[in-house]
C-alpha cells in the first residue's frame, strides 16, 4: 500500500503558537479526519502541506514526492477545498470553470457536467448568490474534474445545515469507491469525522495527541463512571483524566482491561465518543 | 445478504459483520460461489470505514468461509460439507456448555436437564 501523505517531524513556530514534531501518515484509498479544538494547528498543518506557509523543520511528502521541490507535479493531483472558497463572486459557475479549466491538463469536461448535475448546481447563477453548501459542492466538483487523487479540505462541513452536511459526507463516500483517491479533512465537528473517517488524527496545542484508525479509537477508549469514593492515586493511574462531581465521577481510559481489573463491577463502562476523547484530553492538558 | 449494525452494541463492528455473514453461509442463505460486495461498496453502504470491512473479510477468509480472487472480487468459498457440519456441531456444543453452566448455577442435576431437553426435543416418552 502506498502512502498519499507522509509528514515527519513538521515544526513551525509563530509568536504565540507552535507546531511541534507533527508526524502522521495517510495510506492511499483512505479518509483522514484532522480534529482538534480551534487554534490547535489544523489549518497550519494543511497550509504547510500546500506550501502556503513555510515550514521550519521536518519533511512532507505527497504521493512520495517532496512538497516543495515537486510542488507543481503534486498540485496538479491535489484538489484543495478552502473553508471559505474565494471565488470571483460576480462570475457564474460556467464562467468560473472557463477560468479554471485551462490550468489543468487533466481537465475532464464530462466529469464536470456530471457532477454539476449530480450536485444540482445552477450554471448561470452568480456565485455570490450561492449558499454555503452550494459553494462547497462547487469546490468539490471543480477539484474532482481535474481528476485530483488527493482532496485536502479545511473545515468543509462547518456552517452547513445537517441535511447538506449529510449530502457532503455521502459525496465523500462515493469518491472513496476509487481506491486511488485519498481525503484529508479538518473539522471540529467530531460527528462528521466519526461518520466518514478511516483514520483520526487528533491535534492539540500544535502536537499530535494520537493518529489511529477509527476502530482503534472506538475500541480502545471507554468512559468509566462511578462513585467518588473509588478514586485514589492508585485507581487514577488507569484514567487519562477525571471529571468529578457532587454525585460521582466520569473518566476516560485507554486501557479498558486494566480499568476492569481495578474497578470490576463497581462502576459503569460506556462507549467514548470522539468528543468525549477530545474533552478529556483537553482536561488532562489543563491539569498538566 | 443482510447486515444490520448496532452502534450501541459492545461487540466490535467488524465482528458483527463477520458473524452475520458467517451465519448466512451456515444457514445456506448465502450459497457457494455467490459474490459478496467489495470492501469499499460495503463500507459505503454501511457508513463505516473500509478498514473495518476489510478486517471483517480477512477474518472470514482466515476461517475459510470466503475467498478473495484478485481483480475479480470476493466469493463464498466452496464449503467442505464435513467441515461445515463440524462448525455447526461446535456451535451447538458451545450453547450446550453454556446451558450446563447455567443449570449448575441453579443446582439442576443431569437427569432433570436431560428431561427438560427431551421435552423440548418432542420426545416426551423419555421415561418409558
Amino acid at each position: 500500500m502506498t502512502n498519499t501523505l507522509e509528514i515527519k517531524n513538521l515544526s513551525k513556530s509563530y509568536k504565540d503558537f507552535e507546531l511541534r514534531n507533527v508526524s502522521f501518515t495517510l495510506p492511499a484509498g483512505h479518509i483522514m479526519g484532522l480534529i482538534g479544538p480551534n487554534g490547535a494547528g489544523k489549518t497550519t498543518i494543511i497550509k504547510s502541506i500546500m506550501n502556503l506557509v513555510m515550514k521550519q523543520a521536518g519533511e512532507i511528502k505527497v504521493f512520495g514526492l517532496d512538497h516543495q521541490s515537486d510542488e507543481t507535479a503534486i498540485k496538479k493531483r491535489i484538489g484543495f477545498v478552502y473553508d471559505t472558497p474565494n471565488f470571483y463572486g460576480h462570475l457564474n459557475l460556467k464562467r468560473l470553470k472557463g477560468v479554471i479549466a485551462p490550468f489543468y491538463e487533466q481537465w475532464d469536461e464530462a466529469t464536470f457536467t456530471d457532477l454539476v448535475n449530480q450536485f444540482g448546481l445552477p450554471m448561470n447563477k452568480s456565485l455570490k448568490k450561492f449558499s454555503r453548501g452550494m459553494t462547497m459542492k462547487a469546490s468539490i466538483a471543480l477539484a474532482l474534474s481535474h481528476h485530483a487523487d488527493f482532496l485536502i479540505m479545511d473545515e468543509p462541513t462547518s456552517g452547513l445545515d445537517p441535511v447538506v452536511r449529510r449530502e457532503m459526507l455521502e459525496i465523500l463516500r462515493g469518491i472513496m469507491q476509487d481506491e486511488q483517491k485519498s481525503v484529508l479533512f479538518s473539522s471540529h465537528v467530531t460527528t462528521d469525522i466519526e461518520q466518514v473517517a478511516d483514520y483520526i488524527t487528533y491535534i492539540h496545542h500544535g502536537r499530535v495527541v494520537f493518529c489511529k484508525t477509527k476502530d482503534e479509537v472506538n475500541e480502545g477508549y471507554a468512559l468509566v463512571k462511578g462513585g467518588n469514593e473509588l478514586l485514589d492515586a492508585d485507581t487514577r493511574r488507569n484514567l487519562i483524566a477525571v471529571r468529578s462531581g457532587q454525585f460521582g465521577f466520569e473518566a476516560l481510559t485507554d486501557d479498558v482491561q486494566s480499568a476492569r481489573k481495578v474497578f470490576g463491577d463497581s462502576v459503569v463502562y460506556d462507549k467514548a465518543t470522539v468528543e468525549d476523547i477530545m474533552f478529556f484530553h483537553n482536561l488532562k492538558a489543563k491539569a498538566d | 445478504m443482510k447486515i444490520i449494525i448496532s452502534n450501541s452494541s459492545s461487540q466490535p463492528i467488524y465482528q458483527q459483520i463477520s458473524q452475520q455473514i458467517k451465519a448466512q453461509i451456515i444457514s445456506g442463505d448465502l450459497k457457494e460461489g455467490e459474490g459478496l460486495p467489495s470492501i469499499r461498496k460495503l463500507a459505503q453502504e454501511l457508513h463505516i470505514s473500509v478498514i473495518t470491512t476489510k478486517r471483517a473479510y480477512e477474518e472470514l477468509e482466515k476461517e475459510g468461509f470466503i475467498d478473495t480472487v484478485g481483480g475479480k472480487g470476493t466469493f463464498v468459498a466452496v464449503q467442505n460439507k464435513e467441515l461445515l457440519r463440524e462448525k455447526k456441531m461446535k456451535s451447538i456444543q458451545d450453547m450446550m456448555s453454556e446451558m450446563v453452566t447455567e443449570a449448575q448455577k441453579l443446582g439442576i442435576g443431569l437427569s432433570e436437564l436431560q428431561e427438560m431437553l427431551s421435552i423440548l426435543y418432542g420426545e416426551d416418552d423419555y421415561h418409558e
